[in-house]
């Protein structure tokens, strides 16, 4: 992991000549449209993306703020790739999605500043003021919560989250072309510094044979990004021996649910987000094999195995046990108004059927975001464990970012593709990125242990933190 | 900025090599920079520069030379006798012709100088101005950017909103220029690019532009007075000029004179022309004399490290000037015996505010 960072951080540094061959550029692709900006990739990230880049003004933001960038962006063509087709969200089913997302306050704000926030309220979410995280293999937690009352986060379905975004991108229609089941199938790359003769843009060609021409692309098409490969942008990579079972739950008896738990289990985190009052939404990673059985198992082992997941003390030892309450005691004596107290996690009464489903976990990090006339935002720039809830923030906040450095380029007059203001991205998101990825790989790796040693190490940690207001606020952030 | 070819030399190696030959060829680039063989800071710097870059890394040794002569080709550019141009030299410059756009290339200075004057321009001119168009600031202005090169300037310009006209003496440069912006069909309607010298233009174009730019020009000026003139005849009552140059002060000197020709040695002793460089108090006085009011002048540095220009308070390096030909009711003022060429011209007679 070390390696990834240094990698990553020195990229930009780096030469970042072209590599390979760059087919040459045909006379045709003159006749093609031309876009400003065109993403590929018509998922959460990209599809904020572009309705960010052509929001509609309908109310002024503070200057200089996440807000208050589209006005430079106003006469800009932006065209949005997607290959699936437009889904129609007339109104949401009763029953929740268990694709869910935990959205940060940041988060929140980036989809406020183009008017998709209030259509999320308006559909669906939960918020949540708390979060705890324990150990399985001892009696250490910890706890993250605002003083003040407001939220740490919202879980929100993503299919209210793309809901939301699909109608923003109808509201600025005028401004972002959306391709629904359109596939890019070939790129090919302007020279860094183009001879007179040959086109300076990126050149797309669509499934349907259809060309577009693009000053910049923004590859925002997951982790398996085919922009960053047409790039030949190197990813570091790496399968987690794990696997995502996700389902919907329900509660044994209402309550406020208003706190996303997350237990480490040596198999791996298992996480209970709230969804609403009796209903919750299940993240739970273990290994392939596991996570298998979970699937095939009938409805009552399956709430089963999840209430005893987040009850048992099974993996307790009593040497653990004596350690972590000596070290309690220790912390108490020097901070004696206390830590925050445990609270104890639902009981899940059942699953919704057909809500039960899984996938592989892995990790990765593109050693560059951008190269000329490109920029990666997204999975397609970075791909975490779920464990931290981070995945779609981070993606949130590579839009922020780069919209922001777009909107002083188009302020300035500047060509949006050049490497100049992309290189700023770059630096400031992998500044970023590197040491979040880096420390949720770590935290995945610390806790998928049963040897003392580590869990002593582990249990002490998260306790001293726990204890440490200015360090867990420096965390959840 | 101007420390040790030591540390400059360490640096390069450090910072690898794409990076180091764009901020220290940076430090030298220029428009129409015509350099080495009449010098200057300018010139003097690139030399010095290209001394550490060939030292310091395996890059070819790229177009010194052709710098050199192509920039003695455009030093003819304003000078009233208009010499023929060496083919050679042509040639030359066409090979560096095409570097225009490379913003890592020769003239990375001038891109992301760019990141300054830009905002420069275009925040005076919002000021000035009281209807503000979406996404295009400039909309509505017709700007005339003299000695514009490959475009480097008017590109952004055009796409603030402003419709351009471009004008330099080399063919070559107008072609780059042109071309570039071909490729953009929305440039391709807002900009127009000329091969003509501003005297060529004078009789079509009277009081023809809200705006001239003239950025890093006038310091390869043969006869400044005679250029601000023109300016002043092409701009309508009002107008602004912009003017970014190079002041003429003793660390153009002691750079000019003793680094590059007896230390380093690269340029001939004695080619020196650092006095062709006009200091803001020089230009400011031929500017209100010829009835211009200078309104702002700001200091800019480049660092050549992290290949970025700042505003500074001091002019003493480069600076950018923003000056308004005066109206029509302009306030009289001593007029200087130099302005009989105002005559002519009833609104730049008017003359010099103080």
């Amino acid at each position: 992991m070390a390696a990834v960072c240094c990698r990553g951080l020195l990229a930009p540094l780096g030469g970042r000549l072209w590599v390979g061959p760059r087919a040459p550029l045909r006379s045709v692709a003159a006749a093609a449209p031309l876009y400003d900006v065109v993403v590929s990739g018509g998922g959460m990230v990209g599809s904020a993306m572009a309705a960010v880049l052509g929001k509609a003004v309908t109310f002024s933001p503070a200057p200089g703020g996440v807000a208050g960038h589209d006005i430079h962006f106003h006469d800009k063509k932006i065209a949005l790739l997607e290959a699936g087709p437009r889904k129609e969200y007339d109104r949401m089913p009763d029953s929740y999605s268990n694709r869910v997302s935990s959205i940060s306050p940041g988060s929140a704000t980036l989809l406020s500043s183009f008017g998709a926030w209030d259509h999320v309220c308006s559909l669906r979410l939960k918020p949540f003021r708390r979060m705890q995280v324990w150990d399985a293999c001892s009696e250490a937690m910890i706890v993250f919560e605002k003083d003040d009352l407001d939220d740490m986060g919202y879980i929100v379905e993503n299919d209210v989250i793309m809901s939301a975004l699909t109608k923003q991108l109808d509201a600025v229609a005028d401004q972002v072309e959306v391709f629904y089941g359109s596939r890019a199938v070939g790129y090919t790359w302007p020279l860094p510094s183009h001879s007179c003769d040959t086109s300076p843009w990126v050149q797309i060609e669509l499934s349907d044979g259809r060309r577009l021409q693009t000053k910049l692309l923004i590859g925002a098409d997951g982790h398996n990004s085919v922009v960053r490969k047409e790039a030949e942008i190197k990813n570091i990579e790496h399968q987690y021996d794990q696997s995502a079972v996700v389902a919907t739950l329900h509660l044994s008896e209402a309550t406020d649910n208003n706190v996303a738990w997350q237990r480490f289990l040596p198999t791996g985190p298992i996480a209970l987000l709230p969804l609403s009052d009796t209903a919750s939404s299940l993240v739970w990673s273990t290994s392939h094999e596991h996570a298998s059985e979970l699937l095939t198992m009938d409805e009552e082992s399956f709430v089963d195995s999840i209430n005893s997941a987040f009850w048992s003390n099974v993996n307790h030892s009593d040497f653990i046990d004596t350690a972590g309450a000596m070290f309690r005691s220790a912390i108490s004596l020097l901070k004696p108004s206390g830590t925050a107290v445990r609270q104890l996690p639902p009981s899940i009464a059942k699953v919704d059927p057909e809500s039960r489903a899984m996938f592989p976990l892995g990790m990765g990090h593109a050693t560059e975001y951008v190269q000329h006339r490109v920029a990666l935002i997204g999975d397609a720039a970075h791909r975490v464990h779920p464990l931290a809830g981070q995945g779609v923030n981070l993606g949130f906040g590579d839009i922020a970012c780069l919209a922001h450095h777009l909107s002083a380029a188009a302020f300035n007059g500047s060509d949006l593709g050049s490497l100049k203001h992309l290189l700023k991205f770059e630096t400031e998101r992998q500044r970023h990125n590197v040491s979040l990825i880096a420390a949720i790989d770590v935290l995945k790796r610390l806790y998928s242990t049963r040897l003392a040693p580590l869990v002593l190490l582990r249990t002490w940690g998260l306790q001293a933190t726990n204890a440490l207001p200015p360090v867990k606020v420096r965390i959840s952030l | 900025m101007w420390g040790g070819g030591g540390a400059a030399r360490a640096l390069t190696r450090a910072l690898g090599r794409r990076r180091a030959a764009a901020a220290l060829l940076g430090a030298a680039g220029d428009d129409r920079a015509d350099l080495s063989f009449q010098t200057g800071l300018r010139g003097t710097l690139q030399n010095y520069n290209w001394k550490i870059q060939l030292k310091s890394s395996s890059t070819p040794p790229v177009s010194l030379t052709e710098i050199q002569s192509s920039m003695l080709t455009m030093k003819r550019l304003f000078s009233t006798s208009h010499s023929s141009v060496d083919s050679k030299e042509m040639k030359k410059f066409q090979l560096l012709a095409h570097k225009w756009w490379d913003e890592e290339g020769e003239y990375s200075a001038l891109h992301s100088m760019n990141d300054i004057r830009v905002p420069f321009i275009r925040d005076t001119l919002l000021n000035m101005s009281s209807n503000y168009h979406l996404g295009n600031p400039l909309s509505g202005v017709k700007i005339l950017d003299v000695g514009c090169g490959g475009g480097l300037l008017s590109e952004p310009l055009g796409r603030l909103g402003a419709s351009v006209t471009g004008i330099d003496p080399l063919e070559d440069n107008i072609r780059t220029a042109d071309q570039h912006k071909s490729f953009d069909p929305v440039l391709a309607k807002r900009i127009q690019y000329k091969s003509s010298s501003l005297e060529e233009i004078v009789e079509e174009c009277m009081e023809t532009f809200d705006v001239i730019v003239a950025s890093e020009v006038v310091e390869h000026v043969a006869d400044l007075e005679m250029f601000i003139k023109c300016c002043s005849r092409v701009l309508k009552p009002e107008g602004s000029l912009f003017i970014t140059t190079i002041n003429k002060t003793q660390l153009s000197y002691i750079l000019g004179i003793v680094v590059a020709e007896k230390v380093i040695g690269i340029v001939p002793e004695g080619t020196h022309e650092w006095e062709k460089f006009v200091s803001p108090e020089e230009l400011e006085r031929l500017l209100e004399s010829n009835g211009f009011s200078v309104k702002t002048v700001n200091g800019m540095l480049y660092n050549p490290l992290s290949g970025s220009w700042s505003w500074m308070e001091s002019t003493s390096i480069n600076y950018a000037m923003h000056a308004v030909k005066s109206g029509a009711q302009g306030q009289s003022s001593p007029t200087d015996a130099l302005s009989e060429m105002e005559s002519e011209q009833p609104s730049a007679t008017a003359g010099a505010t103080t």
